[in-house]
């Protein structure tokens, strides 16, 4: 089992590890008599992941800045995938919209580009996250709440109408129905006359986080791993530039994680990918180099540096030194960053510009490939217009205004910075090694050890909150007793009943019997072996919606439901 | 032997974001009360069903997909065919615009994020510790 | 209180006085001994099948699959689910019905979830009373599920007119635990989770256990394999549970059973009375007293439950409902 071997080998690494970081080493330590007793803050506060602080730190000089940094784009990647980074091109400014019907948000899409946006990114509504039409029973009360209702290739048409799927790149939060999804929008993409190769973009993809974390599942995980691997396989053979997975943490911390779970949870998760593709016989040269991860930006700041820091280092040494791979691009682990949702407070809601600015700024100072920055109303309801240009422009000034971006890892080489993505790295591999006493993810999944750990951490966390341990302003102090006034979004109340109707429509006209043969090809493939990908994007072009195809993949896949741990 | 209360918390609606939902029915296990816990997915039906078999004490609705609007009326609705004393309040992302009409159907209360555990605990207790 | 009222609803199948009753008889409100004395006389004599198990191990999935096969058969079904309660705070999270959901608008489904609460003999009278309740309401099949394997489970395991153990391939804590403390108590083995390694050779491990017994008394439990989330192998549980159940037809075997468990629910009602009693006529500190003289050495424990039995009985009142 390469996992197992993944996890074993590190037991080296991990003695190595030992000399800059071990008990009788720990250099960057200093004494702590250092600070007076009487000192208001006193020193040994615990971060968010609960690592235990110094007031300062010394220089390490055991530290070997060949082995643990490099020089940026260079292996093990800590301080960056580019020798350049933002100096050649800013990170891609990327924000997550959606809501209502495909006409609503293809507005939405163009008010973004026009102010500045540089890349798209979907956010889906919950049916749509399931695999159900809008017309659907489950689908009562959710019709475009969180996200835009996409249930044919027509919609996914409108949802890009205007918008060349050649220049822009966008970015897809689709997890059990990725793969149909995906195929709805090579079908615009062709419906547009743009090619599959000249197409740049993700789709979310990652079902693992969600089986921990998300709970938008809809197959077991065998299954629901095969329809990944699939997406894998079809997009290096025809949509080279996309990618076709985003290995998520940042769903994992919102439920409640540590940071440090967030990094470890969402590493383990890719390396089973790696796993199980090469399983499949795929090449992972050639494949890897096509995974993306996505990560939070939480409040404490160099804890979160600390954490992309560490995450980039472990991937370069699983990708080289586990697994044998040879090509740099596989080892360079590509993230895009969204601000911590959870962090916001419904109470002093312009408080959450400050929180999404100094978020955001920690994703930057981490190397980050793209950033979503939260609005500031998102504890309350849908972003308003105004809210999200507020959100985009927080990274405009960080990206012109700040002068962050014109030194490559302007933190690399700090006493505490380097001590702190130590930690990060040194208590992943512990949870790592968890990890494997569960035979893996998926025996862990099936275990309920992640669930268990989170729900544990979340729960500690909002003790605190509560003990007053831990301040939240204008949540447990700071607080002001003025009414909330912040205008929220209301959806065109017409919208669902027009959609549906727009959907019903397409089941009437649609061909037949092109329809129908499409359905069953699908079944066979589904319930045999080979690569899902062309029958299902078959079926989207011979109209089946997407509760339709996801419906066969139900009949033959099976459901999951998860054990529940409280 | 002491009344026991009863709280059922459950997730109307598709989303699955139940941390809300989870530490609340721990802090009320912690607070010595029976938590029923019905899962993700529940549809009214489903969920008036189960209090009525659990005989409980109190509902706690969670959403925060926005579906609210209509599933949390339409939970009330079956409570009152069906006749049954229940405290049924609401948590979640809940604009507060929403607030009067939720109230207006005979939700007691509505808890906002942010809103301390202990006081959602306390309104529970408060208010069912008379019921017998 | 008189809930006689409430007994007789739940003779015409009102759902909403079986859920009332249920929690009057947890939490012993006063009163509902008369109730349950109604409820006796108009049960019918449904099945109680008991399902136990070690954490995780499918059991509740396992329930909700057989339930479906009840009800595809036309068999109105009940289900009690028992969960642990916390010593420490006296809550407890009743997660079972999770697993059930699909039957939750079922009017031909009664699903109950309990805690354990305060003890042993209590819990299981409740629990045989719940079990009354939904018969005499009208509910054709029982499901208990129960957790772990102390005391308590085997308790309300002996309930049932069949005992399913469920377990799943695993570290072997599993197999472990079910040596412990369930192993006089199954009729039949069910290694859930076949589809993941080592199903087989948990199975192997089991039938190797039951080897080392000479005598079954004419019925050797099964070790059966089962993917309860599939619906894998409840078919052939199902015919097991009907075979051992054709053997509670023959009367010799039939009447032991009952007789034990007839024996086991008067001694416990006994030992609530008495517990009862004591708590009635003999205040708190006086009793407190008593066991610092224990402990104090200036008594001994005889003596000491000795004065209490005096103490409980002195009103002359005898213990109610006697
Ligand atoms: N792989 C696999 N998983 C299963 C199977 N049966 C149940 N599960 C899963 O195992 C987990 C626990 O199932 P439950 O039915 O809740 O188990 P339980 O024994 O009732 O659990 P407790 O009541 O908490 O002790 C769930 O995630 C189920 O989906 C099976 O046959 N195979
Ligand atoms: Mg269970």
């Amino acid at each position: 089992m390469l996992m197992a071997l993944a996890l074993k080998k590190k037991g080296k690494a991990g003695a190595r590890r030992g000399n800059s970081s071990g008990q009788t080493a720990r250099p960057g330590r200093q004494p702590k008599a250092v600070v007076p007793e009487t000192a208001e803050r006193r020193a040994g506060y615990p971060n968010l992941s609960w690592i235990e602080t110094d007031p300062f730190y010394v220089q390490d000089r055991d530290f070997d800045y060949g082995e643990r940094l490099g020089l940026p784009g260079e292996y093990p990647f800590t301080r960056g995938i580019h020798r350049d980074m933002y100096l050649g091109r800013l990170w891609t400014m990327r924000q997550f919209a959606g809501f209502g019907s495909a006409f609503e948000t293809n507005r939405r899409f163009k008010y973004l580009l026009s102010h500045g946006e540089t890349g798209l990114s979907v956010a889906f509504d919950y049916p749509t996250l399931y695999g159900y039409d809008t017309d659907d029973p489950h689908s009562e009360g959710e019709y475009g709440k969180c996200g835009v209702a996409v249930s044919s290739l027509e919609d996914m048409t409108v949802l890009f109408d205007g918008i060349p799927l050649d220049t822009v790149s966008t970015s897809m939060t689709i997890n059990g129905p990725a793969s149909v999804i995906w195929a709805m929008y090579l079908g615009a993409a062709e419906a547009q006359g743009v090619s599959k190769s000249r197409l740049r973009g993700t789709i979310q993809n990652d079902v693992l986080k969600e089986y921990i974390a998300q709970k938008s599942f809809i197959f077991p995980p065998a299954p629901s791993m095969r329809l990944v691997i699939d997406t894998f396989e079809y997009g290096m053979h025809n949509v080279p530039s996309w990618n076709t997975i985003s290995i998520s943490g940042y769903h994992i911390r919102e439920a409640g994680s540590t940071a440090v779970q967030e990094l470890a949870f969402t590493l383990a998760d890719g390396l089973e990918y790696v796993r199980q593709g090469i399983e499949r016989g795929l090449d992972p040269n050639l494949f890897v180099p096509r995974l993306s991860f996505f990560f939070n930006a939480h409040n404490d700041f160099f804890e979160e540096i600390a954490k992309y820091r560490a995450a980039r280092r472990i991937w370069a040494r699983e990708m080289k030194e586990s697994f044998g791979l040879t090509s740099e691009r596989a080892m360079k682990l590509r993230f895009h960053t969204q601000t911590a949702g959870c962090t916001l407070t419904a109470e002093q809601p312009e408080n959450n510009i400050t929180r999404v600015s100094i978020q955001a700024m920690a994703a930057v100072l981490g190397g980050t490939q793209s950033l979503h920055t939260n609005s500031l109303d998102e504890a309350l309801a849908l972003p308003t217009e105004k809210a999200v240009r507020t959100a985009l422009r927080t990274q405009q000034i960080i990206a012109y205004e700040s002068g962050i971006p014109n030194v490559v890892d302007p933190l690399g080489g700090s006493y505490y910075v380097e001590w702190l993505t130590d930690q990060m790295e040194e208590r992943a591999y512990r949870i790592f090694d968890e990890i494997s006493m569960y035979g893996g993810v998926i025996g862990a999944i099936e275990r309920g050890y992640f669930q268990k750990a989170i729900t544990e951490s979340s729960y500690r966390y909002q003790k605190e909150v509560e003990r007053k341990e831990r301040i939240v302003v204008g949540v447990n102090e700071f607080t002001t007793d003025e009414p909330l006034e912040i205008p929220t979004l209301r959806l065109d109340p017409k919208g669902r009943d027009r959609q549906v109707a727009r959907l019903r429509k397409l089941r009437r006209t649609r061909d037949r019997s092109k329809f129908e043969s499409a359905m069953n090809r699908l079944r066979k493939i589904a319930e045999g072996e080979e690569n899902t990908m062309p029958a299902i994007l078959d079926a989207v072009r011979a109209k089946a919606t997407l509760g339709e195809v996801t419906g066969v993949l139900r009949d033959v896949f099976g459901e999951y439901s998860e054990q529940q741990i409280i | 032997m002491a009344r026991k209360i009863r709280v059922l918390i459950a997730k109307p609606g598709l989303d699955g974001h139940d941390r809300g939902a989870k530490v609340v029915a721990r802090a009320l296990r912690d607070a010595g009360m029976e938590v029923i816990y019905t899962g993700l997915h529940q549809s009214p039906e489903q969920i008036v069903q189960t209090a009525l078999q659990e005989d409980v004490d109190a509902i706690g609705l969670s959403s925060l997909s926005g579906a609210h609007d209509v599933l949390f009326p339409r939970v009330m609705e079956l409570v009152k065919k069906n006749r049954m004393k229940v405290l049924v309040t609401a948590g979640g992302i809940i604009p507060e615009e929403d607030i009067p009409a939720l109230k207006k159907c005979g939700i007691a209360a509505v808890f906002g994020p942010g809103t301390p555990i202990d006081d959602i605990v306390k309104f529970h207790k408060e208010r069912l510790s008379q019921k017998g | 209180m008189n809930y006689t009222a409430l007994a007789k609803s739940i003779f015409r199948g009102d759902r909403k006085a079986a859920a009332r009753l249920i929690s009057i008889v947890e939490d012993e409100e006063e009163g509902y001994e008369d109730a349950m004395k109604l409820v006796f006389s108009g049960t019918k004599g449904a099945g109680v099948l008991g399902v136990t198990g070690p954490p995780g191990v499918g059991k509740s999935t396992l329930v909700f699959e057989l339930a479906k096969r009840y009800r595809k058969n036309g068999k109105s079904v009940g289900i009690v689910a028992v969960d642990p309660t916390s010593p420490l705070t006296g809550g407890a999270i009743l997660g079972d019905r999770i697993r059930m959901t699909d039957l939750a608008g079922d009017q031909g489904v009664f699903i109950r979830s309990m805690g354990t609460r305060g003890g042993t003999g209590g819990l299981s009278l409740q629990a045989s009373n719940t079990i009354r309740i939904l018969d005499a309401m009208g509910c054709e099949e029982i499901i208990v599920e129960t957790v772990g394997a102390g005391q308590t489970q085997v308790d309300i395991m002996g309930l049932a007119d069949t005992v399913v153990v469920v377990t799943m391939p695993g570290t072997g804590d599993e197999v472990q635990s079910i040596k412990a403390g369930l192993l006089e108590i199954a009729d039949i083995y069910v290694v859930n989770k076949m589809d993941l390694p080592g199903a087989m050779s948990t199975a192997a491990d089991l039938k190797s256990m039951l080897n080392l017994v000479d005598d079954w008394k004419g019925w050797k439990p099964p070790v059966l394999l089962a993917s309860a989330n599939s619906g894998r192998g409840i078919d052939e549980l199902t015919g097991s549970i009907g075979g051992h159940r054709s053997r509670m037809l023959d009367p010799v075997v039939s009447m032991e059973r009952r007789s034990k468990q007839a024996r086991k629910e008067i001694f416990d009602i006994i030992t609530g009375q008495i517990m009862h009693s004591i708590a009635s006529n003999i205040q708190a500190d006086e009793l407190d007293a008593i066991v610092r003289e224990v402990v104090e050495k200036k008594t001994n424990p005889y003596d000491a439950a000795r004065k209490i039995s005096i103490a409980a009985s002195r009103t002359g009142k005898p213990p109610k409902a006697l």
